[in-house]
C-alpha cells in the first residue's frame, strides 16, 4: 500500500491539512475527503503544508483543483507551503504558482489570512 | 509501488540525476494511471506491462495494455483557469508526461494491444561531449 497520510489542524481562524507521503492516484481519494470535510465545516481558510509530502501526480494535483473553486467563493482560499523542490516542480510545470499563492514557510500563509481579516 | 521502485532501479542504474529519476517516475505513473483510468476504466483484473530498454544515448520505457484505445490527440493543453472553473481534471497526465520527458509516443495495433513509449536521453551535456 501507497503510504500517505494527512493531519489536520485548526488554528484561529485557519485550518492547516498536513501532508505525508505519497499523494497518487491511490492515495487522491483522502484528500477529496478532508476538503470536502472542510467544506461541509464551512472552513475556508486553508493552508497545506507540504513538509512532508514526498511525491504528488496530476491526480493529486487535480483535487486542489477541484476545490479551490468553493472554497474562493466563499471568500476563502487554499494556500501551500513548505514544498521541496522535488514537489514544487510538478505543480510549476503545471502552471500552479500563477493561480494559487504558495509560500516558503506555514506561518506566512497564516499571517498572510489574518491580514486579509483585518 | 512496485512500478516506482522497478523504474526508480533502471533509472538510476542508467546514471540519471535525482531530478531525471523523479521526473521519469511520475511519467510512468501518470501513463499507468491512465490506463487504469481510461483503458481499462478501474478494472482490477487486468494487467499492464511494462518494459525498460537502455541504450547508449537513450532510456526508453515501454507500457502496454490491452484495454480501450487511447487517442491523446484529443488532449488538448491544459488551461488551469479553464479547468479550475469547470472542475475539470482531465488531461493533465498528459500534458505533464510531454513536459517530463524529451520524447511520448503512442502506437496502437488494433484488437490487440496499445503501447505507449516514454523516451528520455541522456543530458545534453553528456551527448555532446559523446557526438
Amino acid at each position: 500500500m501507497t503510504d500517505f497520510k494527512i493531519h489536520h489542524r485548526d488554528g484561529e481562524g485557519v485550518s492547516v491539512i498536513e501532508l505525508k507521503g505519497y499523494l497518487d492516484a491511490h492515495t487522491a481519494p483522502d484528500l477529496e475527503t478532508a476538503f470536502q470535510k472542510l467544506l461541509t465545516e464551512k472552513k475556508y481558510n486553508v493552508v497545506v503544508n507540504c513538509r512532508d509530502l514526498s511525491y504528488i501526480s496530476s491526480a493529486g494535483l487535480g483535487v486542489f483543483m477541484a476545490y479551490v473553486e468553493d472554497i474562493r467563493k466563499n471568500m476563502g482560499d487554499i494556500k501551500l507551503t513548505n514544498m521541496s523542490p522535488k514537489v514544487y516542480n510538478v505543480f510549476d510545470l503545471l502552471g500552479f504558482p500563477i493561480l494559487y499563492e504558495i509560500y516558503k514557510d506555514e506561518q506566512e500563509a497564516v499571517t498572510r489570512f489574518k491580514e486579509i481579516k483585518k | 509501488m512496485e512500478v516506482r521502485e522497478f523504474v526508480d532501479t533502471a533509472a538510476r542504474a542508467f546514471g540519471f540525476s535525482e531530478e531525471d529519476v523523479a521526473n521519469i517516475i511520475l511519467a510512468v505513473d501518470e501513463a499507468c494511471t491512465n490506463i487504469i483510468k481510461h483503458a481499462y476504466q478501474y478494472a482490477a483484473d487486468r494487467e499492464i506491462e511494462i518494459s525498460i530498454f537502455p541504450s547508449t544515448r537513450s532510456f526508453e520505457i515501454r507500457i502496454y495494455d490491452n484495454g480501450k484505445p487511447f487517442n491523446p490527440s484529443l488532449i488538448r493543453p491544459p488551461d488551469l483557469k479553464d479547468h479550475i472553473g469547470h472542475k475539470r481534471r482531465g488531461g493533465l497526465g498528459v500534458y505533464l508526461m510531454k513536459r517530463l520527458m524529451d520524447k511520448v509516443e503512442y502506437n496502437f495495433i488494433p484488437g490487440k494491444r496499445n503501447e505507449v513509449r516514454l523516451i528520455k536521453y541522456r543530458s545534453n551535456a553528456s551527448a555532446v561531449s559523446g557526438a
